[in-house]
C-alpha cells in the first residue's frame, strides 16, 4: 500500500475518533442526571460499536483526559472527569 | 500506641498468630524508625489503621469508603482506592490505597527482590503487605494518592515490575511452580503464564470486560493453584499416552525400601506400605491390579487423578505425549455461587507461541463474553445462562462425551436440523407403511 493511503486511513480513523468522542460525551451527559459512572457496555451501546472497536475509542479518550476510570476493586466503570459526588471528595487538594 | 484497642487486643489471645500483633509490631517499627527512613506517608499510618479497625468493631460497621478514581496514568487497574470516612480522627489512613504488583511466575523470587520491594513500600507506603492476594499478586496495603505514580515509576524503571490486574480486567495470570521444580509438570507453566501476561497487556491494564477474568495454569491434575475451582479459564497439564512404570521401583515400594509419598508422611509410623490398600483400592476408576507380581494399569480408563503417581513417584511417571486440558467458567462464590470449571478442550498442545490456544479458545470466548455478558457476569454465569453448547459453537468445537459433567444432567446438547441427515422433514407415507396411526 502506498504510504499516502496509510496516512489517509489514519486520518479517517482520526475523524471517526472525533465523531465517536462527541457522540459518547453527549450520550453520557444526557444520562448524567441519573448516574455519573457507567459500565463499559453502556459506552459500547452509545457508540453503537462492537466492544473491541469501542475499546479503541475509549482507551484514547482516557489518554486524552475526556474519560476517567473508576474502580471498586472488583468492577471498573467509566465517567467524565469531574462529574459525580466522588470526584469532589477525591480530587486531591 | 496512639489509640486504645481493647477489642483488637482480645484477638491476640487466641491460639493462632494474630494480624493485630503484626500490625502493632509494624507500628512500633515505624515509630522508632531506627533505619532513618524518610517516610513519604504519615509515620503513624499503622496506628491509625488499628484505631479505625477498633472503631469498626465498636460500631459494627465499616469506616472505609469503597473504590475510587485513583490509578496510575493509562492504567484502569492495579490500584484500588481506599478512603477512610473518619479522616479527622484517623488522618494517617485518610487515603489508604491498595496496589497490586504482578507476582513473578510460580511466585519464584529472591530475597533480594523481596527486600527491594519492601524498601520501596516502607518509604512510600505503610510497609504493610499481603503475600499474596487470592489471585496471587503481591499486595501493597495503604498509601496516599501522590505516592501512586512515584511507586509505579520506581517499580517499572528500577525493579522491572508491573502492576497486576484489578477491576473488570484480565487479572494477573497465575501458575504453579511447574517444570522449574516439579517432575509432574506436563508443560512449562511459567513460560505460558509469562507469554499470556505479555500478549494480553491491554486486557490486563485497560478494563473493557463485563467483570473480572482469570487465567490459571496448573502443570498437572494435582492442581496446586486450584485453577479448576477459581479461574475462568483453567489450563491443566495432562498426557495422552500411558503412565510410565518402573516395576523394580514398584517392588521397592512394596518391600519398604522407598518410603511412599516421597516420605512426606514420615512423622509417625503408619505400618508397612500396603499397595492394595494405599494405591490399587483407592483408584477412582479401578483401573489398576497386580498380576504375577507386576503392577498393571488399564490406561484408557485412567482419569489422571494423580493418586498413584503421588504415592509412588519413583515407580510411576506421567506419560510423554503431553499438553493441556482446558476448563472454562470456574469462580468463587459471589453472585451465583461457587462453580467448578467445565471441560471445553480435552487435549491441546501447550507449546510456544501457543497460537492455537489464543486463537481458537481465548479470543473467541472473549469476543462472545464481551458482547453477550451482562454487567458483572462472569464467564461461568454466561455459560449457565446460554448453555455450554453456545460456548462450543463460539469456539467451533464439537461436543464430546468428556464434556459431560454427570450423565442425564449436564450438559444438554441439542442436534440442529442441518446436523442431522435428512433434517427434520420425513416422508409420512413411507413412515406409515411400517407404523400404524
Amino acid at each position: 500500500m502506498h504510504p499516502l493511503h496509510i496516512f489517509s486511513e489514519v486520518l479517517q480513523m482520526a475523524l471517526d475518533y472525533e465523531e465517536s468522542k462527541t457522540k459518547l460525551i453527549e450520550g453520557l451527559k444526557k444520562k448524567s442526571k441519573s448516574k455519573t459512572k457507567f459500565y463499559f457496555n453502556d459506552l459500547a451501546k452509545i457508540l453503537e460499536a462492537k466492544p473491541r472497536e469501542a475499546k479503541k475509542v475509549v482507551n484514547r479518550m482516557i489518554i486524552d483526559g475526556h474519560l476517567e476510570y473508576w474502580s471498586s476493586g472488583s468492577t471498573s466503570m467509566y465517567g467524565i472527569p469531574g462529574m459525580g459526588k466522588q470526584a469532589a471528595a477525591e480530587h486531591e487538594d | 500506641m496512639k489509640h486504645e484497642t481493647p477489642l483488637l487486643d482480645q484477638l491476640e489471645s487466641g491460639p493462632w498468630p494474630s494480624f493485630v500483633s503484626d500490625l502493632k509490631q509494624q507500628a512500633e517499627k515505624r515509630a522508632k524508625n531506627e533505619e532513618g527512613i524518610d517516610f513519604q506517608i504519615p509515620q503513624d499510618v499503622v496506628e491509625d489503621l488499628l484505631g479505625v479497625l477498633e472503631l469498626s468493631f465498636k460500631d459494627g460497621e465499616t469506616h472505609w469508603k469503597h473504590g475510587g478514581i485513583v490509578g496510575v496514568f493509562g492504567y484502569g487497574g492495579g490500584v484500588i482506592g481506599r478512603y477512610c470516612d473518619q479522616p479527622e480522627q484517623f488522618p494517617g489512613v485518610a487515603h489508604f490505597h491498595t496496589m497490586r504488583v504482578n507476582h513473578p511466575g510460580g511466585k519464584f523470587y529472591t530475597t533480594k527482590y523481596l527486600r527491594e520491594l519492601c524498601e520501596l513500600w516502607d518509604l512510600r507506603g505503610s510497609g504493610l503487605t499481603n503475600m499474596h492476594g487470592s489471585t496471587g499478586d503481591i499486595i501493597f496495603l495503604g498509601t496516599t494518592t501522590p505516592q501512586l505514580e512515584e511507586i509505579f515509576y520506581e517499580m517499572t524503571h528500577k525493579h522491572n515490575q508491573d502492576l497486576g490486574g484489578s477491576g473488570s480486567n484480565l487479572r494477573t495470570p497465575s501458575d504453579c511452580i511447574g517444570q522449574a521444580r516439579c517432575e509432574w509438570a506436563c508443560y512449562d507453566t511459567q513460560a505460558i503464564c509469562y507469554d499470556f501476561t505479555q500478549e494480553y497487556q491491554d486486557e490486563l491494564h485497560r478494563p473493557a470486560f463485563p467483570y473480572k477474568f482469570k487465567f490459571k495454569f496448573d502443570g498437572c491434575p494435582n492442581c496446586c493453584v486450584a485453577s479448576i475451582a477459581r479461574s475462568d479459564l483453567s489450563f491443566i497439564g495432562t498426557w495422552r499416552d500411558d503412565i510410565k512404570m518402573d516395576q523394580e521401583a514398584v517392588q521397592a515400594y512394596i518391600g519398604g525400601e522407598i518410603p511412599p509419598n516421597g516420605g512426606s508422611h514420615s512423622g509417625r509410623d503408619w505400618g508397612p506400605f500396603d499397595i492394595n490398600k494405599e494405591v490399587i483400592n483407592l483408584c477412582p476408576t479401578q483401573c489398576m491390579w497386580m498380576e504375577d507380581g507386576k503392577l498393571m494399569i488399564d490406561n484408557k480408563e485412567c482419569t489422571r487423578c494423580m493418586h498413584c503417581i503421588n504415592v509412588m513417584p519413583r515407580a510411576l511417571r506421567i506419560g510423554d505425549d503431553r499438553g493441556v486440558t482446558i476448563m472454562a467458567g470456574a469462580k468463587a462464590p459471589i453472585l451465583d455461587g461457587a462453580q467448578m470449571g467445565s471441560l471445553i478442550v480435552p487435549f491441546m498442545r501447550a507449546e510456544p507461541p501457543y497460537t492455537e490456544i489464543k486463537e481458537k479458545v481465548i479470543e473467541p470466548i472473549w469476543d462472545w463474553w464481551m458482547e453477550e455478558g451482562k454487567n458483572r457476569e462472569r464467564l461461568g454465569e454466561l455459560m449457565k445462562r446460554q448453555g455450554l453448547q453456545r460456548l462450543l459453537e463460539v469456539c467451533g468445537f464439537d461436543p464430546d462425551p468428556r464434556m459431560v459433567q454427570e450423565p442425564r444432567s449436564n450438559p444438554y446438547i441439542f442436534w440442529k436440523e442441518d446436523e442431522v441427515e435428512g433434517g427434520w422433514e420425513r416422508d409420512v407415507d413411507k413412515f406409515r407403511e411400517k407404523h400404524q396411526r
